[in-house]
């Protein structure tokens, strides 16, 4: 596990495999004496029903929806980081039931430690899950992946002295430098200008050709998943949202976003996708209206 | 040309100085002016024997002020000191029990904030015993220490206690989650949690309230002393009022605002030191 570090390149043995079996995710709602009392009561609320999926090793899987459909909600339990209400999650068939670094999460929001330098992020990271290994070798692996994610130079430099795009290069650096099986990102670029955002796809992609991790990305961009996956999962709107499609995206690597369009596929898979998604926009906006009243 | 060009390069030089000129040095000309109004007013009234006659004039005062402090450091027994003897007496104190109530409140403040059943079950007890005037704890560590210098100690431990308290839970249970999921989804260990990611945190939170926590006792000392008396400063104002000297008394007024001055002064730069880069 850690002389893969000195080879970032190595590919198959450090990836993982996921499958998901059949996953609920049901929040309580208020229902409490208490709330009774005090006419707060609401409804339970299934965020996801029955959620099967089975990603491949070495895969970059972009997961698609309508906003609020509960993608945040499943990142989060493949995390660890919410309990699935029922079903399984197995990474190279083990059960996950808690976080672990075997798992690598980018934050929408950066989630930095803002006392912390982007150096002492990083190295923050790689103490944590590699406790015995030698200061210097953390140190190393900390340098590497500095340069990996172009930060080389703003080591020094403390999170608020920092753009966002360079915040989320520490956010992936710190990521990928504890050699997680997957990375999962929760909307990485969300919160970035266009300009900014391209520049950062272009990095991962750039990155993933090199160390060729299992991926999974929430995205709102259906140019980004197309730039980035080899499969796309639309999720259907909420509540209990479920997985609509897999698409297969099958351009050639690397890939470049100028010259994208001129596969003939890309135009239908786009077609396909914004169809998908506005259909269900529209659909949450209608349910919306008829609540209302 | 060249008279267009002193012009360009003449006008912007003004335009910075008007600003500095408007609110440092007129802020400090309103502050002299004050000063010299209220010590005129001062003189002017005991001169025309307006108030009682206890009152000494501004001038004598000035003169036994600078007495007292161009020679902080003279000792001619045990009620014969310079002031200097007496302020360091009393922070001595202050440090002293500051440390002590700040040794038992951090620990217990993050245990609090850590635990919701703990929180719940202390909660009370802070709250019955928070209000409660530091100074009613004196006569029951005089009954139980049998000793002035260690009631006056324990009267500032328990002053200091409370405000470090309910900040060190505020910054512990307000930890920003999304670095505490950081920590989570690198499997760190509770311990390695509570070190490096939710200390430093709530160290912010943490120091704000050791700063109020000084300042409060620094403010009851005062009392503390002039009740235990022996030495420091509230015992050396206590003693100036039996000789009725009041020149004295302002004197140590005085002292005692820039002591404490300096005291929050210290921790506001310690807050800084802390809080770089967070909020
Ligand atoms: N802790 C919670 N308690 C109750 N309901 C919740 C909770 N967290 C999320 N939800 C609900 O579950 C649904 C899915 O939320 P989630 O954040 O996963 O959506 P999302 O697809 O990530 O949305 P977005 O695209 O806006 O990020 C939402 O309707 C939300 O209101
Ligand atoms: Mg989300």
């Amino acid at each position: 596990m850690i002389s893969s570090h000195v080879d970032p390149v190595d590919i198959s043995s450090t990836s993982a495999q996921l499958a998901l079996n059949h996953v609920f995710k049901i929040y309580p709602g208020r229902q409490s004496w208490q709330d009774k009392l005090l006419r707060q009561t609401s409804p339970d609320f299934v965020a996801l029903a029955d959620i099967n999926l089975e990603v491949e090793a070495n895969t970059f899987v972009s997961i698609i929806g309508p906003s609020g459909c509960g993608k945040s909600t499943l990142l989060n339990i493949i995390a660890g980081l919410t309990p699935p209400t029922r079903g399984s999650i197995k990474l190279n068939e083990v059960e996950i039931s808690k976080p672990g670094p075997d798992r690598g999460v980018v934050f929408q929001n950066y989630a930095l430690m803002p006392w912390m330098t982007v150096f002492e992020n990083i190295r923050f990271a790689i103490e944590t899950v590699y406790p015995h290994m030698t200061i210097v070798e953390q140190k190393n692996i900390a340098r590497e992946y500095i340069d990996l994610v172009g930060l080389r130079g703003a080591e020094r430099k403390h999170p608020h002295e920092l753009s966002g795009g360079m915040k989320q290069r520490v956010g992936i650096a710190r990521a990928l430098a504890i050699n997680p099986k997957i990375l999962l990102m929760d909307e990485p670029f969300g919160a970035l200008d266009a300009l900014t955002r391209g520049f950062l796809q272009d990095e991962v992609a750039r990155i993933w050709e090199q160390q060729r991790q299992t991926v999974i990305l929430i995205t709102h961009s259906i140019e980004e998943a197309l730039l980035l996956s080899d499969k796309i999962v639309m999720m259907t709107r909420g509540p209990a949202a479920r997985i609509a499609e897999v698409l297969d995206i099958p351009f050639p690597r690397p890939r470049r976003r100028e010259s994208l369009d001129q596969y003939p596929a890309y135009h239908e898979l786009k077609a396909e996708l914004e169809m998908h998604l506005s259909q269900e926009t529209r659909a949450v906006e209608e349910a919306r209206i008829k609540v209302k009243p | 040309m060249p008279f267009v060009r002193f012009m360009a390069n003449s006008l912007p030089q003004r335009r910075k100085l008007v600003p500095i000129w408007n609110s440092n040095l007129q802020a400090l000309a309103l502050f002299l002016v004050v000063l010299i109004v209220f010590l005129g007013a001062w003189e002017l009234g005991v001169q025309l024997n307006v108030f009682s006659q206890l009152v000494p004039s501004a001038s004598r005062t000035l003169q036994a002020f600078w007495g007292w402090v161009s020679d902080p450091f003279f000792d001619y027994g045990p009620n014969d000191k310079g002031i200097g003897w007496h302020v360091l007496a009393s922070l001595r104190r202050v440090v002293t029990g500051f440390l002590i109530g700040s040794a038992i409140a951090i620990p217990l403040g993050i245990l609090i904030g850590l635990s919701d059943v703990i929180s719940k079950a202390v909660d009370p007890y802070i709250q019955v015993l928070k209000p409660v005037s530091p100074l009613a704890w004196l006569p029951l560590g005089l009954g139980l220490l049998k000793d002035s210098e260690n009631t006056a100690l324990f009267v500032i431990a328990i002053t200091s206690l409370w405000p470090t308290l309910i900040n060190t839970k505020f910054g512990v249970s307000n930890v920003d989650p999304a670095v505490l999921n950081v920590a989570r989804t690198l499997g760190a260990s509770r311990w390695r949690t509570i070190w490096k990611v939710i200390l430093p945190a709530a160290a912010p939170s943490i120091v704000a309230g050791l700063r109020i926590s000084i300042g409060i006792a620094w403010l009851v000392i005062v009392a503390a002393e002039i009740l235990v008396g022996g030495t420091g400063v509230g015992y050396f104002i206590w003693n100036e009022w039996n000789n009725l000297e009041i020149t004295s008394i302002l004197t140590a007024i005085i002292v005692i605002g820039l002591v404490g001055l300096l005291l929050d002064r210290l921790f506001g730069l310690l807050q800084t030191w802390v809080s770089f880069g967070q909020r």
